[in-house]
């Protein structure tokens, strides 16, 4: 896919900063963010909860929490979001972006029909009469996989399996063709095989819109074959990114070798099950330096600076000791 | 979101009981209580007030010269300030002073027996009903047979057969307010019971009496310190009112809201009948409602912005 | 459907059953024989046995309450010991007086409870809610008995907008009868507004918290939507839950307001039968207010059922 790198970006966020406000005091969750998504490309944002990527994916949308401020840039196709008027900034949800959450049950309302749901927002931002939003919204839960669309049309969230609810959480994310998807762990809340399902699915409409998708999870393994590259943050800093491939095979961050060591490897040959250590900082006591640092095996003196983003091998990471290649094989044999 | 979640003492306290540790979180224990208490300005404003009219109650013959009940036609409907009548003298000649500084003990003695009375009653049953399913499914509809009828006409009917005085307020407003206290303590009870530890307890047979004592008490505690401040309120509020409607406390004893009865009429020129025994009142209810409000958001913070 | 409805009509039973046999019993356990208050102290031993005889007062207890139950069904409820007219002939008239200070108070609770509840929401710590508040809690502190006195003291003493009591029938005068309504109306109302403040405010602080609302707002609805569409529908079951107890409230609980007012409703009635023991219309007002309460419910429960799906599908 070297094509997509020579695009311009749908999704271009630059030194992104959210503070909270809590009990007057100032906060910072997410400081210094910068990524980019191309067009048909799908981003992994990784890391354990708490680390600001759900927080950095309401930044984009323009929903962050009460209180919070916003700094630094995000461009949407060209267009910087941060200036635009909370109107114009809200007409773009739904049209140019589409968001999945992560619980469908509670994510969509309980006492609107699936078919109100996708009228309102088909007939907010595309201009449809009655008639018109309600086939084109049958034809989405046709699209989607749901059987009998028309009849299902008139069906309450409840009555749903939870497959069938993240399907119509999907057809409303996609259904006025936007070029950027945020999904925030939309397989977590499933079964396994339909966990599977609705990744191919994802993967379909994906490939079929050419949809730049920002891919929000704590789980960089499961979707190893459906992003192209990853963005793993920690403690509000991304500290690693680059190609998916990459960071599985060779993560150069401490922080990254530990998230994928916790995940019990099906190769019995590797045999590495690292678990991190201690846990998140939590917000409003993050260390100075290196953020991991108090956790990390390899931390010195060096790493109570705060250590810069920097290109490495294939990738970038941010951490004074960052793990090398070769290095890394015959450490983990040890 | 996670920041309020974490603030969250049920959760907190469920996870605590569910790891098997005993000791219960700070804001329960009575110490943490009264030190949150303090510092805590809507707290300690009511808390004042109410320290206020309780001693003012209390010392009420120190206070004043004059009886509440002493009729002086001679000087009837005096204006405030006038003659050594503080607030002036009602239509019989009484002191309004007086009234106010006495009515104060009906309402200290009434709302705390009540408060006390339907509380102990609502616990005992609330704890009962949220522990054994039989009992609950009978109490239960006697609950909504008695909470879904207005508590006036049930009051009312108390007090006709009874007559007026002061224990057949009391009695009245009791049978109306053990109700919504006892739904209280029946939910905490319910919740309590899930708990791992209390099911635990039950299984290897711990005696039920103990476990209701050690384990499921200390939980329903917190909502019963914060109904306890509203039930004081709807007492003083109830007696006021049964008294003013002529079905309260007996004619040998002050009260605001007798007080008030005959205000009406005189309503054009002795505005200050009405007025002082009612400012009373007011500050006692507005009291006890903050006091509920504020040990609501000390002791339950997911309730805590109602 | 049907079968919701016949649910919640059976568990409405209990609520007419209960009160109704308590007054029963309290009344005819209490002390005063109606017979006496009847005749006077001046009656003789032999009047006052004939009277009692002809009431079916000498009969036993529970004799008593059998030929009670059965005039219950029958809806034979016996005539007035004091009126000397048939229960069911002398309650429309008073209940009508009750039914237009509820539907008036209901207005002004409504009113001021619900804009004054969805604006602090909207507003949450922001000045006007914090005022809201503070508004609310002093109005939930205030006895309607002396708002009501400080009503009559500013609006008809004062001004002379109003008259300070009494009541004028529709008949008479559409405007002269509403005058007479008007500051009743406020003084049961503003603490009925209040409580609905509170519960409006606290509903819709829940709601917006869903993450279906953030769904809507992602989604680029516009707010007038997120918040008419998405979020008041909701919202609006715990206050309805509270509108109908403000109903239960205000048809039974405005005594106090009446006697103050001078106005001929239900709750004057209630209160004058105990005082005169006259057992047929307290009975018969108890009847009347517990059967309209279980209307009240139902209808309330209809509102449930029609605001969410889940309940109506069950």
């Amino acid at each position: 896919m070297t094509n997509i790198s020579q695009t311009n970006p749908v999704l271009d966020v630059k030194n992104l900063a959210v503070t909270l406000t809590i009990y007057g005091r100032p906060v910072p969750v997410v400081t210094n963010v910068s990524f980019q998504v191309r067009a048909g490309e799908a981003v992994a944002l990784v890391g354990e909860s708490g680390c600001g990527k759900t927080m950095t994916a309401r930044a984009i949308i323009g929903l962050p929490p009460d209180g919070a401020r916003v700094g630094g840039s995000i461009q949407l196709e060209g267009r910087e979001l941060t200036t635009l008027s909370k109107k114009d900034r809200r007409k773009l949800g739904g049209s140019r972006i589409g968001f999945i959450f992560q619980e469908p049950m509670t994510s969509l309302h309980p006492t609107l029909t699936v078919g109100a749901q996708l009228c309102d927002t088909l007939r907010t931002h595309l201009d449809l009469g009655r008639k018109e939003a309600r086939d084109r919204a049958a034809q989405l839960l046709d699209r989607v996989g749901i059987p009998r669309a028309t009849a299902m049309l008139d069906s309450y969230i409840h009555q749903l399996s939870g497959g069938m609810r993240q399907r119509v959480m999907i057809a409303l994310a996609v259904s006025c063709k936007p070029a950027l998807i945020i999904a925030d762990e939309p397989t977590t809340a499933l079964d396994v095989t339909i966990q599977a399902q609705v990744l191919d699915l994802l993967k379909e409409m994906r490939s079929e819109l050419g949809l730049a998708m920002l891919y929000i999870t704590h789980d960089l393994e499961v979707v190893s074959d459906f992003c192209d590259r990853a963005v793993v943050m920690y403690a509000g800093d991304i500290v690693e990114e680059g190609p998916v491939a990459s960071i599985l095979t060779a993560p150069h961050h401490h922080y990254t070798r530990g998230l994928i060591g916790a995940i019990p490897a099906h190769d019995e040959d590797r045999k590495r099950l690292t678990l991190i250590k201690g846990q998140v900082p939590p917000l409003g006591a993050w260390p100075a330096g290196c953020r991991f640092a108090p956790r990390c095996p390899r931390a010195d003196e060096v790493c109570l600076k705060h250590p810069a983003l920097e290109p490495f091998e294939e990738s970038a990471v941010r951490c004074w000791h960052p793990v090398e290649l070769k290095k890394k094989e015959t450490s983990t044999l040890g | 979101m996670s920041l309020e979640q974490s603030d969250n003492l049920v959760v907190e306290q469920a996870q605590t009981l569910d790891s098997g540790e005993v000791e219960l979180p700070a804001a329960v224990q009575p110490w943490t209580t009264w030190k949150r208490l303090r510092r805590n300005f809507t707290a300690v404003f009511s808390i004042g007030i109410l320290v206020i009219l309780t001693v003012c109650a209390l010392a009420a013959p120190l206070l004043t010269n004059n009886a509440p009940l002493t009729i002086d036609p001679v000087h009837r409907l005096r204006a405030p300030g006038v003659e050594g009548h503080l607030f002036g003298t009602d239509y019989l000649g009484r002191d309004v002073f007086a009234i106010v500084l006495f009515g104060g003990r009906t309402t200290l003695v009434v709302g705390l027996l009540v408060t006390a009375i339907s509380m102990v009653i609502a616990a005992v049953l609330g704890l009962l009903s949220g522990f054994y399913p039989k009992v609950d499914a009978v109490l239960m509809r006697v609950v909504d047979g008695f909470m879904s009828f207005p508590s006036i006409v049930l009051a009312t009917a108390a007090a006709g057969y009874f007559g007026p005085s002061v224990a057949t307020v009391i009695l009245a407003l009791t049978i109306v307010l053990i109700w919504p206290s006892l739904r209280i303590v029946r939910g905490s009870a319910l919740v309590a019971r899930e708990l791992l530890m209390v099911e635990a307890g039950r299984s290897v047979g711990v005696p039920e009496s103990r476990i209701l004592w050690k384990y499921v008490f200390p939980i329903v505690r917190a909502p019963i310190l914060v109904q306890t401040s509203f039930i004081f309120s709807a007492a003083v509020l109830g007696e006021a009112a049964l008294s003013f409607i002529g079905l309260g406390v007996d004619s040998k004893t002050v009260s605001w809201g007798s007080a008030l009865t005959e205000a009406r009429n005189y309503i054009q020129n002795a505005w200050w009948i009405a007025v002082f025994p009612g400012i009373a009142l007011v500050l006692t209810i507005l009291a006890l409602n903050l006091l509920g409000d504020a040990l609501r958001d000390i002791l339950d913070p997911r309730l805590a912005r109602r | 459907m049907g079968k919701y409805i016949r649910r919640r009509l059976l568990h409405a039973l209990p609520t007419i059953f209960i009160p109704l046999v308590l007054v029963f019993f309290l009344l005819r356990l209490a002390p005063g024989d109606p017979a006496v208050q009847i005749l006077g102290d001046n009656a003789t031993p032999e009047q006052i046995a004939a009277l009692r005889t002809q009431l079916g007062l000498d009969q036993p207890l529970p004799i008593q309450f059998l030929l009670w139950l059965k005039g219950l069904f029958t809806l034979q409820l016996g005539d007035s010991l004091f009126f000397h007219k048939p229960v069911l002939e002398l309650i429309p008239a008073y209940a009508a007086v009750t039914l237009q200070l509820t539907f008036f108070a209901l207005v002004i609770a409504m009113v001021i409870g619900l804009s004054a509840g969805i604006a602090a929401s909207l507003l949450r710590g922001k000045i006007l809610d914090r005022g809201i508040i503070g508004v609310m809690v002093f109005s939930i502190s205030l006895p309607e008995f002396w708002l009501a006195l400080v009503l009559i003291f500013v609006f008809a003493v004062t001004l002379r907008w109003f008259p300070v009591a009494g009541y004028v029938s529709f008949d008479e005068g559409v405007w002269a009868s509403l005058a007479t309504l008007v500051l009743p109306a406020l003084a049961i109302g503003v603490r009925q507004a209040a409580l609905l403040t509170r519960m409006t405010r606290s509903a819709m602080l829940d709601v917006l918290d869903e993450p279906y609302v953030t769904t809507a707002r992602a989604q680029g609805l516009p707010e007038a939507t997120v918040i008419g569409r998405y979020t008041l529908r909701t919202a609006a079951v715990p206050v309805v839950t509270v509108i109908g107890l403000s109903v239960s409230y205000l048809l039974s609980g405005a005594v106090a307001i009446e006697l103050i007012f001078s106005l001929p409703g239900m709750g004057k009635l209630l209160v004058d039968a105990v005082s005169r023991r006259d057992y047929p219309v307290v009975e018969g007002s108890v009847l009347t207010i517990a059967v309209t309460l279980v209307v009240v419910n139902l209808i309330v429960d209809l509102v449930y059922a029609w605001l969410d799906p889940r309940i109506r599908l069950k």
